[in-house]
């Protein structure tokens, strides 16, 4: 790691470049940028996990911590090129009136051509795609369930200013369960008639799973609370019987319908370079998200 | 399954996952099936891809219990799985573990099978959905789909499927191949017949069509305006091993060429196709397959060789004749290279060169695409007398990726023009490590969805094509006129596969 002390985008830009050569391998496989903003005490710990995902997809990733906007205009950054994966990192501290034009910091830095993907690991702006960063980005994620608290409001925030390239990784975490309740409907064609998720008394995930089934089977879905951990539960209803995939352990799963003997099904929580690197791997927009989003808002009126 | 209102074709996240099904292994004891089937089976329901409630049967000759075959599987994942073992994992697959013991003659033991099956179709839900995975010697497919058949395991109930999945050598010449195709196709329909060419599971094979149909710049140039010649090299740096029993008499055009190449060859040589559904890319293969030729004079077009004692890698290695359980009068090559035209208005006065071989300099496999050189250099001939020809190499195995190799200045104040190489990397620029090819071939069987596997129209077109070669070089052997060339180990091939570019005046490329 390389300390930048009071400097700009172009230093770090050839400070980048310096690294490579020193890798010995100045070619570069790296497919997209990847932003993070975040708090300095977050910082080590997104930093990680986009390490982590950037194995699957070779990434720059520029973390952005945006400190006081009071004082003189400040740029720091520390930058290296890691051992054992083809990415290279910047984290850059702003403070003083630069926190305001964070874009003109991170623009010069982007990948040529290449998708920007930007990242708030806790706290996302109200409108991401307005956000100066966002507005660089072809994909925006955002984390309800990391919001310190208003977890269920951060959802609904996140879902009322949706536009495409925006996605929440509470969205990204129900993807293992919404794999094998359609595979469950593969295997028995049934008309479901009332679904329930059970889950954590605030659980953004479960509200977004029980908003895709409501959304796609057109029926009442209710959500139930339980001890967690996560979702715990959802029932699909049908004439013949419920379909029924409950998940006590965050684990292993047990998996039950009509007329069938009752199967395990290994259904683990995932880690964030797992839920990011499957963020990252598609990066057009999200239909099926961008109707989930809508319904789930629906579904908010309704209850008030 | 459009009517599932949970599916949507823009939900890409979704994966595919495969039906209720089983697989019923015969041969569980064999290196394939340890070091490639049961860890890929693992590696799929790490992944989520495979259905709850997937049984998997084992059928071998052994005085085994389920649990006895439950640890063999566990034992193989263990050591060989790509992905991480984890314990609910494992949990979710061990509830699905039968063993039949049973010899392939033995009525018995079938009719065992059929009670096992049936019984997990009830306790498991697989849904009378079955696939026989036969990891055995091709000698023992007639007796094991005879038997399948008399015990009414081949048939479907309905809405279900039964399908039979095999592995190469597909016969050893045209007329076997036929009576193996006629051997499994009176049990089981062309459809339900899965023939694995793992080739066809690797990334980078199917990348071929990506690069050539998704792109704009490389298409203009792939014909013979522009392409000299083509080198599609399989080399080893392993001898022929324990497999001495399989490998004398089939040698290295009928393991390698036959299937590997000869498929490798028509993905890059065919036309495009008019969707990417097997239908339509299995017209196109079979378009170029049935259109290759083969030169006339095939003692100047071919060579073969045999490894002798040498060093390679830095280990001192025995000759191929001084194998374990290798006659020293064998002929069989442990190296082959063939010289084909392929008839098409695109290829015409392009050769393909193929070349396959043991113990060589290292383990690669790749297909270099040759240009021509520039028609004029405006360059004095002592700037260009290091500049090649430019050459795209798509390189399969190891190192997946793809190089340009094209003349660029050297620094400095003269003009000096040299052979650089521009490179993509797989492994840089996507996933670092992609699914295993039996992961993919055998979810794929599950899913019943065969673009990637050669059906037997395929498989004999190729023998049409090799069965020439083969013949002429059993005529020397009996002539006594000419054997397989010594080579030694750790280089690249026999002295007459060079003189046979040389007689075209070109070079093999060092992979």
């Amino acid at each position: 790691m390389i300390e930048l002390t009071n400097t700009n985008s172009a230093q770090i830009a050839a400070e980048l470049q310096r690294a490579r050569v020193r890798a010995g391998s100045p070619a570069m496989g790296m497919v997209m940028t990847l932003v993070i903003v975040v708090e300095e005490d977050d910082a080590d710990g997104a930093m990680r996990a986009a390490r982590a995902a950037s194995h699957e997809h070779p990434a720059r990733v520029l973390g952005v911590i945006l400190g006081s906007a009071r004082g003189a205009a400040e740029v720091n950054a520390q930058v290296g090129t890691g051992s054992g994966w083809t990415g290279e990192t910047a984290l850059i501290r702003l403070k003083g009136e630069v926190v305001k034009h964070p874009e003109s910091v991170v623009l010069p830095l982007l990948l040529p051509d290449s998708p920007v993907a930007v990242w708030w690991p806790n706290h996302p702006p109200a409108d991401p795609a307005a956000d100066p960063l966002g507005k660089l980005a072809q994909r925006r994620i955002t984390d309800a369930a990391a919001a310190a608290r208003g977890k269920t409001t951060a959802i609904h925030t996140q879902c009322e200013v949706y536009t495409a390239g925006n996605t929440d990784l509470a969205w990204t975490r129900i993807t293992p369960w919404r794999a094998l309740l359609a595979a469950a409907l593969d295997q028995q064609p049934l008309k479901v008639s009332h679904a329930t998720v059970a889950a954590e008394r605030i659980s953004p995930s479960a509200d977004l799973l029980a908003a895709w089934l409501s959304d796609r089977l057109k029926v009442d879905v209710d959500r139930k609370s339980s001890s967690g951990p996560g979702i715990t539960e959802v029932v699909l209803d049908t004439k013949e019987g419920p379909i029924r995939i409950s998940r006590p352990d965050g684990r292993l799963a047990t998996f039950s319908s009509p007329d069938r003997p009752d199967r395990p099904v290994a259904l683990k929580r995932r880690d964030l370079p797992e839920l990011l690197a499957e963020e990252l791997r598609r990066l057009d927009e999200d239909d099926v998200y961008a109707e989930t989003a809508r319904r789930l808002l629906k579904m908010g009126t309704k209850k008030k | 399954m459009t009517d599932n209102p949970l599916r949507d074709p823009r939900d890409r996240r979704l994966p595919r996952i495969a039906g209720p099904s089983g697989m019923v292994l015969f041969g569980v004891t064999g290196d394939l099936s340890r070091k490639k089937i049961m860890p890929a089976i693992y590696d799929l329901a790490n992944r989520g891809l495979l259905p709850p409630g997937f049984s998997l049967t084992g059928f071998a000759r052994r005085d085994w219990a389920d649990q006895d075959f439950a640890q063999i599987v566990h034992d193989s994942v263990k050591e060989h799985a790509r992905t991480e073992f984890r314990e609910e994992v494992w949990q979710q697959l061990a509830e699905g573990f039968r063993f039949v013991p049973g010899a392939f003659d033995d009525d018995h033991a079938f009719d065992q099978l059929r009670r096992t099956i049936e019984e997990l179709d009830e306790l498991r839900g697989t849904g009378g959905n079955h696939a026989f995975y036969l990891a055995i010697p091709p000698g023992f497919f007639g007796d094991v789909v005879g038997q399948l058949k008399e015990h009414g395991l081949a048939t479907p109930g309905e809405g279900s499927w039964r399908r039979v999945v095999i592995e190469k050598p597909f016969g050893h010449d045209l007329a076997s191949a036929r009576e193996l195709q006629a051997v499994l196709g009176e049990v089981f329909p062309s459809d339900s017949i899965f023939r694995i060419d793992h080739y066809l599971g690797k990334e980078t094979v199917q990348n071929i069509l990506a690069m050539r149909f998704a792109n704009e710049m490389f298409e203009p140039i792939w014909n013979s305006n522009y392409v000299d010649h083509v080198q599609i090299t399989m080399a080893e740096d392993i001898g022929i091993g324990g497999r001495a029993g399989y490998y004398d008499g089939i040698g290295a055009a009928r393991d390698v060429i036959q299937n590997h190449l000869l498929q490798l060859l028509s993905l890059v040589a065919m036309e495009e196709p008019t969707s990417f559904d097997a239908r339509a890319l299995r017209i196109e293969k079979q378009k170029v397959l049935s259109s290759v030729t083969l030169p006339r004079r095939l003692d100047l077009t071919t060579a073969r060789g045999q490894y002798v004692a040498g060093w390679q890698g830095g280990e001192e290695v025995v000759g191929f004749l001084e194998e374990e359980g290798i006659k020293r009068s064998s002929t069989t090559e442990t190296f082959a290279a063939v010289t084909l035209n392929v008839e098409t208005r695109r290829w015409a006065g392009v050769p393909f060169y193929l070349r396959t071989g043991k113990r060589l300099g290292r383990r690669v496999t790749e297909v270099a695409i040759v240009f021509k050189r520039a028609p004029h250099l405006p360059f004095a001939d002592s700037a260009t007398e290091e500049l090649g020809q430019n050459a795209l190499v798509i390189r399969i195995q190891p190192d997946e990726g793809v190089t340009l190799r094209f003349g660029s200045k050297v620094p400095g104040t003269a003009m000096e023009i040299r052979d650089v190489n521009m490179d993509f990397v797989y492994g840089g620029a996507f996933t670092e490590s992609s699914p295993e090819a039996y992961e993919r071939l055998i979810l794929d069987v599950l899913l019943g969805d065969p673009p990637l596997f050669p059906r037997h129209e395929e498989v004999e077109l190729s023998w049409k094509i090799l069965d020439p070669i083969l013949d002429y070089w059993a005529a020397q052997d009996e002539k006594g006129k000419s054997k397989p060339d010594p080579y030694e180990s750790g280089g690249w091939g026999p002295a007459s596969a060079d003189a046979m570019l040389a007689r075209d005046g070109r070079v093999w490329r060092r992979p």
